[in-house]
């Protein structure tokens, strides 16, 4: 037991004295993860809500694939993003490898499937309701789009904190395209690896319970901001 | 109201790109990429150095604590400015594949053999071959890097001379678990294993259970560190002239001074050698 008290203590001293090198840490994990999701939301649940109210050829596949993605491994994406930035991969000249814009990168790419597949799985019922109503007036579907997204915006909120949770807790792909450098590129999820393999395991774990609490209050603050702004849960 | 659901990520958007930008401009000013090893990070080592680099030659030295191999690849690959590891024969291959301009000695420490107190293969005090040999006979459990590291390399070339094809005879007593060097004592601690480690990450390794220094100070654990920039002529972005101020000073009397001024509880971790032409 004793390691999981010394931890709490770590933790609270840490936050009691505004640790700077934690500060930094914190303000990158938050950047770098709310950028990822937001980016990975703005492309994602457009196309989510598409797969509900357009017919094609292929919107099966699409489905299928977005879904399939859900369990995209992080160490892949990482590893792919790493090939791809890398000065002897196409994008290289870009410099952009180990840096924050790199980590946000692929951890956009380890979001939008989530929001693409649970938009989609969200909006089907909405559609269900909703949607000859939408359409009956003669109005085309790409008109009927913002209507619905409006209706399901409890939906698009969840799908958007699922990313975001995705985000702040991944460590596989950022310490790859990061590099995991000190003051530059390290978040809490790469130091909390890094103080485990130093074997300062209560700093490490006064890091996670930091992590988690960090990530209790921006789901949390969420919530209370969307409340505000539609008066309803 | 109708679209609030893009208001509140906007907003986040709007902060966390400020952020961002903020990073970013920080990377403008001068600033290297060093590919290097674990024990280097782990043991504290750049922790000490670097805060002086940048005071003395006001350059950010970004890290990469990587494993020899996988930093020389890095540096292959044109991703970082230098490298600094410890496997001479890796070293002189990188050199002579082009990716090297030259290699500077800098440093050195030795390789502890580490295992549980209660020894239970009995190699305590033994020469480092004949404890090797004595594990492998006796099949006790022994944590291997795995991960082609400096360390990783030192082992292999170990039980080479000890006269035993570990890649071969290795049993279920012989774990490589591909990580780093705090990963792999964390591990031997864990599980009461016999583990090669270098004595900087060592002395300020953290979770050390019943771990204890049980073969040192054999000529044969020597571990030299060197230093490289990576060549301009492969990769032309590198940046040569922040990269070789950074090596120059690392080689002269006032850096190597103050690698030997590193310390944990009064014990020096690094020994520098820039001065050994051998080295």
């Amino acid at each position: 037991m004793s390691d999981f008290t010394d931890a709490l203590r770590t933790a609270a001293l840490l936050i009691i004295n505004l640790d700077p090198e934690l500060r930094g840490i914190v303000l990158l994990s938050l950047a770098v993860s709310l950028t990822a999701s937001v980016c990975a939301f703005l492309v994602g649940s457009p196309l989510g809500t598409a797969l509900v109210v357009y017919r094609f050829r292929g919107r099966g596949a699409l489905i299928v694939i977005a879904n399939a993605l859900l369990g995209l491994p992080p160490v892949v994406v990482g590893l792919v993003v790493y090939l791809l930035l890398s000065r002897s991969g196409p994008l290289g000249s870009l410099g952009i490898l180990f840096t924050p814009t790199a980590m946000v990168i692929a951890q956009a790419l380890l979001g939008a499937p989530i929001v693409v597949a649970l938009v989609h799985r969200m909006m089907t019922d909405v559609w269900a309701t909703y949607g000859d109503a939408l359409l009956v007036d003669g109005a085309s579907r790409l008109r009927a789009m913002p209507p619905i997204m409006s209706i399901g915006r409890d939906g698009l909120f969840t799908a958007f904190l699922a990313a975001f949770g995705r985000a702040i807790a991944e460590v596989g792909a950022i310490i790859i395209v990061g590099g995991n450098i000190r003051d530059y590129t390290r978040t809490m999820t790469t130091a909390i690896a890094l103080e485990t393999s130093k074997g300062d395991l209560s700093l490490a774990l006064a890091l996670g319970i930091i992590l988690i609490v960090l990530s209790m209050i921006v789901s949390g603050a969420s919530l209370v901001v969307a409340r505000s702004l539609t008066g309803r849960w | 109201m109708r679209h609030w659901s893009m208001k509140a990520p906007a907003i986040a958007v709007l902060i966390s790109a400020a952020t961002l930008f903020c990073a970013q401009a920080q990377a403008q000013e001068k600033s290297i990429v060093v590919a290097s090893t674990t024990s280097t990070q782990d043991s504290g080592l750049f922790g000490y150095l670097l805060p002086i680099v940048k005071q003395k030659l006001g350059i950010t030295v970004k890290v990469l604590a990587q494993g020899t191999g996988q930093a020389l690849d890095t540096a292959r690959r044109g991703d970082a400015d230098v490298v600094f590891v410890h496997a001479k024969s890796a070293e002189e291959k990188f050199l002579a594949e082009g990716f090297g301009v030259k290699r500077y000695p800098v440093m050195y420490n030795d390789f502890v053999l580490i295992g549980p107190k209660n020894d239970p293969a009995g190699i305590k005090g033994k020469d480092v071959l004949t404890a090797l040999q004595t594990i492998k006979a006796k099949a006790a459990p022994f944590v291997s890097r795995g991960d082609r590291s400096g360390t990783h390399i030192a082992e292999l070339a170990l039980w080479q001379k000890a006269g035993i094809d570990v890649a071969h005879d290795k049993g279920s007593w012989y774990k490589e678990i591909g990580q780093g060097m705090g990963a792999a004592l964390n591990m031997a601690a864990a599980s009461g294993s016999y583990v090669l480690a270098d004595r900087g990450t060592w002395l300020a390794f953290k979770n050390r259970a019943d771990l204890t220094i049980l073969v040192e100070g054999d000529k044969r654990l020597f571990n030299q560190y060197g230093v490289m920039l990576v060549s301009p002529a492969k990769h032309p972005h590198v940046k040569k002239d922040l990269g070789q101020a950074f090596i120059d000073w690392l080689v002269s009397p006032e850096g190597q001074h103050a690698i030997a001024g590193y310390k944990i509880n009064g014990q020096q971790l690094f020994y520098p050698d820039a001065d050994d032409p051998n080295a």
